[in-house]
């Protein structure tokens, strides 16, 4: 196996003790085959244990290890070394704040999630001897590819959007509530448009579609929440123009 | 969380410099005003049709100038690339799902560039006519 040495800039910042990030070089002899989770864990175990980050399943399920690589919103475990040259730059997620070195607060993300609802709010009640929701093929296609998402926040600190207007519910949010608004068993549409189709939700969105270019599980956030602006389009004509019409 | 978390600005200025995308979807963005400046024209026009034939006359007389022609032939190639930017992403707007599948994506953007033809053809023939 061939071994590279990679400078590895890593942007620090330790809340005790500094008022600004800085930037440190390791030095890491890196296996061609690795990827720059395994260099940071290099980093970790042998240079310097006080570097903090974020990790888990090393296989791009977890969703923990996102990071910007040189720039690019990137999965750790997903950014092979082979493709980059002998000098990586490592930075925290942009467009959240710095807790520490490569750990980002997520606490805006995660009330973002929850306040569109992304569980299954049944029609009706149905008792459970009604036996199971039974679903189709073709209605289970219209939402299994945003069932992939894993809460990476890549396309959060894609989002230049999301940068100028903290308030923007966010890709991976609305793309969410999509998912279960497109499921045959849901009742909860109406539920969560009122954050969905608001002002900081999928309007704030200019199509921009770097969520869908940096998305690791190529969910399409973009083209998510372009359908729910189509939706939302037609609920207003449906609304004001044929008040009559049930949506 | 920790008591003093970095926060880093997005300048508001400067953020479509930070990456190629967003250079390009600025670029995108800057073509609409080129569009505007066309409907305009195209409004002043319209103007000088309901003011009669000599409005008219001197209306297309004011296009032959060499700024109008620099100007219409601009508009015409950045509506072009707006055009096609924008059919390229239809299919993720406007997914058609017939049965268990979604048509594929191409099937979509040529049926916008059929359309675009046979209304660029309709008004060609109308013009002539």
């Amino acid at each position: 196996m061939s071994e590279r040495q990679i400078e590895l800039e890593v942007l620090r910042y330790d809340p005790e003790k500094d008022s600004a990030p800085r930037f440190q070089t390791y030095s890491v002899p890196c296996l061609n085959e690795w990827v720059v989770l395994d260099a940071l864990n290099y980093v970790k175990e042998n240079l310097d244990t006080t570097l903090s980050y974020r990790w888990s399943c090393h296989m791009a399920v977890c969703g923990s290890c996102g990071m910007m690589i040189n720039g690019e919103p990137k999965l750790a475990c997903k950014a092979f070394i082979h493709e980059y040259s002998d000098k990586i730059r490592v930075e925290p997620l942009a467009h959240f704040p710095i807790e520490r070195d490569l750990v980002t607060v997520i606490e805006d993300f995660i009330g973002k999630l929850s306040s569109v609802k992304p569980y299954l709010i049944p029609k009706d009640d149905q008792p459970i001897s009604a036996g199971e929701f039974k679903q189709t093929p073709a209605e289970l296609i219209k939402f299994k590819q945003y069932t992939l998402c894993i809460n990476c926040m890549l396309c959060y600190a894609a989002c230049p959007q999301y940068g100028l207007v903290p308030e923007f519910v966010g890709p991976a949010a609305i793309a969410l509530a999509h998912r279960y608004n497109q499921d045959s068993r849901d009742g909860g549409r109406d539920a969560r448009q009122e954050v969905v189709a608001s002002n900081e939700g999928v309007w704030e969105c200019s199509f921009v579609g770097a969520c869908s270019e940096v998305c690791p599980k190529h969910v399409d956030p973009a083209g998510a929440l372009q359908q729910v602006k189509v939706a939302s389009t037609i609920d207003w004509y449906k609304e004001h123009l044929m008040p009559w019409v049930k949506k | 969380m920790s008591c003093k978390p970095y926060i880093r600005e997005t300048s508001k200025t400067t953020w479509y410099l930070e990456h190629p995308r967003y250079k390009r979807y600025m670029a995108r963005e800057v073509t609409c005003i080129f569009i505007l400046i066309f409907t305009f024209e195209l409004v002043c026009a319209l103007g000088a049709v309901a003011n009669g034939p000599e409005a008219y006359a001197a209306f297309l007389a004011k296009l032959h100038s060499p700024l109008s022609i620099l100007f219409n032939l601009v508009a015409l190639v950045v509506t072009v690339y707006h055009s096609v930017t924008w059919f390229n992403v239809t299919p993720q707007a406007m997914p058609v799902q017939i049965g268990e599948e979604f048509v594929p994506g191409q099937y979509i953007v040529g049926a916008h560039y059929g359309i675009w033809a046979v209304v660029s053809l309709v008004v060609l023939i109308l013009g002539v006519w």
